[in-house]
């Protein structure tokens, strides 16, 4: 009795059923042919939302996490909450492009200013720390300043984008929103990193350095730069990274044209080694070889070398040993560690394949020396 | 970071509207289909307002503002020291201080060299796998 009811009623049969039915659909139809994209929207603004969410409380537990860190570590007089909170909405301006001559030296001035303000400022807010912890503890902030400004970008789309109901300006947040998640969970692995003090997957070509200059004698070289000279295989290596254990990556490229300046242009051959970005599908800790030089970051440090390499003619090596921008960030995977042991092996197969015995060569490990000594 | 607004606005009224009205339907049919029993179209209402009232509910269960939890969880980092001159070996967890080829962390229980920190790094975790 009930069954034909239902299918007449769906089907449009002549009964009241069959009406509220009909009605329900031509409802569905009109809202759906005027209100579809309206409904779009708000669909992909409750997706920004509960990720504009987990992003706040990424960020608030950053921000915790170093305030924590700060004052047991720096035992500082009062409480450095406000501090922190200053530090956290910190901006730097890129110096101008319209005339871009000289441009790198403008941006390395700036850059330069900012590290001296960061490492000043975290002296201020916790003056028991020592020189290595200091480093460790601007790292730390600068990881939840990193998280901050990407908590505000989205938010400011997602406000813009629920103000205008511009599906474009929605739909592009929305797009790159996983990737940007990716990077948030990472800069809070990289935060507990710091607070420790752990070596993080950056500071694989440091750990290549380290262990290559590990029991040799060190000298400071260029900023927070150290270097030793190791015999290997026959030639003299000039083995360089960041002073460690304290987080910090160094000026390897001013290290290396010191280097070069001061052998007067005779090195044979350049070798960097660096962490980096493996492709979906690749193994992290995979070893690579290629040419030019395998410096991250702004440009600035590469440009050094660049120039220095291209008056002498010095062949550029370089070594990669691949991750994902996680584990860059995050405390060292096992793979990454073990990597360092075949990154050495091309080392020497490169310096047997491409140098003479009795040549000068640079090994630069490059990258995040945090947890890493020498 | 003092006063910022809150990162989102709380559910929207027009949906509650929409669930109301909903639920006032379904208690409806399903009150017609109580009247109506044992004749006539009594099932037919009774499943039209059980089906609306499960519908609104799953509606309001969609809505509902979970707390999404954040939590950091942390790595089981593993410190292996190391006996330069015998080679013995000792893993533990990683304390704070800890760093790659810091040396005097203890005497070797072989030969009583002093040890030296040979590596640290995060043991591998389900997430690791990829």
């Amino acid at each position: 009795m009930v069954i034909p009811q239902v299918s007449q009623g769906l089907l449009g049969g002549d009964n009241i059923i069959g009406w509220i039915l009909q009605i329900v659909w031509l409802l569905f139809f009109v809202v759906f042919m005027f209100y579809g994209q309206r409904i779009q929207l708000w669909i992909l603004l409750r997706e920004l939302q509960s990720s504009l969410l987990r992003l706040k409380l990424i960020r608030d537990e950053g921000r915790k996490m170093a305030l924590s860190t700060i004052k047991e570590i720096g035992k500082p007089q009062g409480d450095p909450t406000e501090q922190v909170d200053r530090f956290l909405e910190y901006v730097t301006f890129p110096p101008e492009t319209m005339d871009p001559a000289g441009v790198v030296w403008k941006l390395e001035h700036i850059l330069d200013v900012r590290d001296v303000r960061f490492k000043d400022e975290v002296k201020l807010m916790a003056p028991e720390a020592d020189d290595s912890q200091t480093r460790n503890l601007a790292n730390t902030l600068e990881a939840a300043l990193a998280l901050n400004v990407i908590y505000k970008v989205i938010r400011h789309f997602y406000e813009l984008g629920k103000k205008t109901l511009s599906y474009f300006i929605i739909l592009q947040v929305q797009m790159v929103l996983p990737l940007i998640m990716r990077e948030a969970k990472a800069y809070a692995s990289a935060l507990r990193a710091f607070t420790y003090g752990q070596p993080i997957g950056d500071g694989a070509g440091a750990l290549v350095a380290a262990k290559l200059m590990n029991k040799h004698r060190k000298r400071k070289i260029a900023k927070e730069m150290v270097v030793a000279k190791v015999p290997i295989e026959g030639r003299t290596a000039y083995v360089l990274k960041a002073d460690g254990p304290g987080g910090n990556i160094g000026k390897p490229g001013e290290a290396m044209k010191q280097i070069i300046e001061e052998n007067k242009g005779k090195i044979s051959t350049i070798i960097a080694i660096d962490a980096a970005q493996k492709l979906e599908g690749e193994t992290p800790g995979d070893v690579a070889e290629g040419v030019g030089v395998a410096i991250g970051g702004p440009g600035i440090e590469r440009y050094k070398v660049e120039e220095s390499v291209l008056k002498h003619k010095i062949p550029v090596n370089a070594v990669i040993i691949k991750e994902d921008i996680g584990d860059a960030v995050s405390p060292m995977r096992k793979e990454i560690f073990d990597a360092a042991d075949v990154a050495i092996e091309r080392i020497k197969r490169i310096l047997l394949e491409r140098t003479k015995k009795g040549d000068s060569v640079i090994i630069a490990g490059i990258g995040n020396t945090t947890g890493i000594g020498q | 970071m003092s006063a910022e607004k809150p990162a989102t606005r709380r559910i929207s009224t027009f949906l509650i509207a929409i669930i109301l009205i909903t639920v006032v339907l379904a208690v409806a049919a399903l009150s017609v289909g109580i009247q109506a029993y044992p004749e006539g179209d009594w099932l037919l209402y009774l499943l039209i307002g059980f089906s609306s009232l499960a519908l609104s509910t799953y509606m309001l269960a969609q809505t509902r503002r979970r707390t999404p939890r954040v939590v950091f969880k942390p790595y089981k980092i593993a410190t292996t020291i190391a006996c330069p001159k015998c080679g013995f070996k000792n893993i533990r967890e990683f304390e704070r201080g800890d760093y790659i080829f810091k040396e005097n962390v203890g005497a070797c229980p072989k030969c009583e060299e002093k040890m030296t920190i040979a590596s640290i790094y995060r043991e591998a975790d389900e997430e690791d796998k990829d």
